[in-house]
């Protein structure tokens, strides 16, 4: 979706502010937010993509105006919604929490560690064939789907080049379907004027991580 | 104000909604208690940005395993023990000469955590996601870091589970220092690609 959380080569944002030995945590709810929002994982009712989507979809001005922790809040309340888990009227305490069933338990104090040591796996044996290979110059299709995509329009229209093939991976916009159509995903090299005309530097580049079905062969027709 | 970034001054209904929620959960089954504890516990004190130092660090000393980490990153951080969530597919992209990595996130905050932790406010905020992929250059000299027009600038947008690493030069004036005291030099920013490694003397406070 084109949705403001889609901000690359945006203006107006003002300056990039660091802070000077900033902690991991500001408060005790970021940290709360921060861990349920990982522990939740282990129940298996929502993908990496579903989350992300769910958090894509916050109120624009509202998402501009949040801290990061703040959108994660929104977004595990929203998908958690969307997915039955819980409601407003149980988070609010005007009903009593309803029973629910998982996929798999909850994630135990003693698992953590090896639960996120391992973490996650989105590459697949197999996958859609790869259409380009490195070398290949190739144009990041202009399309605008309206569910979740890894495509920022900033690349979209653009002629890049490929420079590596990782491999058939998990097709985000599918993911967050909760499909997964794998296919290969591209490191692609777009050159800064390419992609920002006269208000790009010569001799800069920027490097997208992209699926096969995002491309088309310089030249195709959309 | 497009602030995306403010911290510290959450409305009181935000805390109060996180408790609720983490309530909620927890009387669900759908989360425990000490399990969030153990998440904040490993985060806060046992990964984070001295995990890429040390792999830094040792790039500089040893050239079979700078070889190593430039080939397969994911393997070679995996001789130091660090794996797993959001660095399942590292790949480690090096400062030279020629060269210079920043990494971005433009579509939300996906961050090396195996060898960073976890990212730093201003590398998930409207103005850094914005403006690093349109004009690089201003935003490193905003962090200090002057780059020569000849130098290369990569941007690295991290749209997929793929998470990069950068490896910064190694400072000059540090050719009779230990791994150990080299991975002192190795600052966060540097391995996101902001800044360059701390110089000896810096660290030293002179």
């Amino acid at each position: 979706m084109d949705g403001v959380h889609d901000m690359g080569g945006m203006h107006g944002m003002g300056p990039v502010e660091p802070e000077e030995n900033e902690p991991v945590f500001h408060a005790d709810w970021e940290k709360r937010m921060f861990a349920m929002n990982n522990a939740i994982s282990a129940v298996g009712v929502r993908n990496l993509d579903e989350s992300r989507h769910a958090r894509e979809r916050m109120d624009p001005a509202t998402y501009l105006g949040s801290s990061y922790y703040e959108i994660w809040l929104d977004g595990l309340v929203r998908i958690l919604s969307e997915k039955g888990m819980i409601s407003e009227e149980e988070l609010s305490g005007t009903v009593e929490p309803k029973p629910v069933s998982t996929p798999r338990p909850a994630l135990k104090a003693e698992d953590v560690d090896a639960v996120m040591n391992k973490g996650g796996n989105y590459l697949t044996e197999d996958g859609k064939p790869a259409r380009f290979k490195v070398g290949d110059k190739v144009r990041a299709k202009n399309i605008h789907p309206m569910g979740h995509t890894r495509l920022p329009r900033y690349a979209r229209g653009h002629v890049g080049e490929i420079v590596a093939d990782y491999g058939p991976h998990i097709f985000p916009d599918a993911s967050a379907a909760g499909k997964s159509d794998p296919q290969p995903l591209y490191s692609v090299k777009f050159a800064s004027t390419e992609i920002w005309g006269p208000d790009g530097t010569e001799g800069d580049y920027i490097y997208i991580d992209l699926w096969d079905d995002y491309l088309e062969a310089v030249g195709d027709v959309a | 104000m497009a602030s995306n970034h403010k911290h510290g001054d959450p409305l009181p209904e935000t805390v109060l909604r996180v408790k609720s929620l983490e309530s909620l959960l927890i009387e669900k089954g759908l989360v425990e208690a000490e399990a969030l504890d153990a998440l904040i516990d490993r985060y806060e004190n046992k990964v984070g940005p001295k995990n890429g130092a040390k792999v830094v660090a040792r790039a500089w000393v040893d050239a079979a395993y700078r070889e190593r980490l430039l080939a397969d990153a994911s393997s070679a951080v995996a001789e130091f023990g660090f794996t797993g969530a959001q660095g399942e597919e590292l790949i480690a992209v090096e400062n030279t000469d020629k060269v210079h990595n920043v990494v971005v996130c433009t579509l939300c905050s996906c961050y090396p955590w195996p060898v960073l932790g976890l990212p730093p406010v201003w590398y998930k905020s409207a103005p850094y996601r914005a403006r690093v992929v349109r004009e690089p250059r201003k935003v490193l000299e905003e962090f200090g870091t002057q780059l020569p027009q000849s130098r290369e600038v990569r941007v690295w947008d991290s749209t997929a589970e793929t998470r990069y690493l950068v490896v910064p030069k190694r400072p000059v004036g540090t050719e009779g220092m230990d791994e150990e005291a080299l991975a002192g030099l190795v600052n966060r920013d540097s391995m996101i690609g902001t800044r360059e490694a701390d110089s000896p003397a810096m660290v030293e406070g002179v």
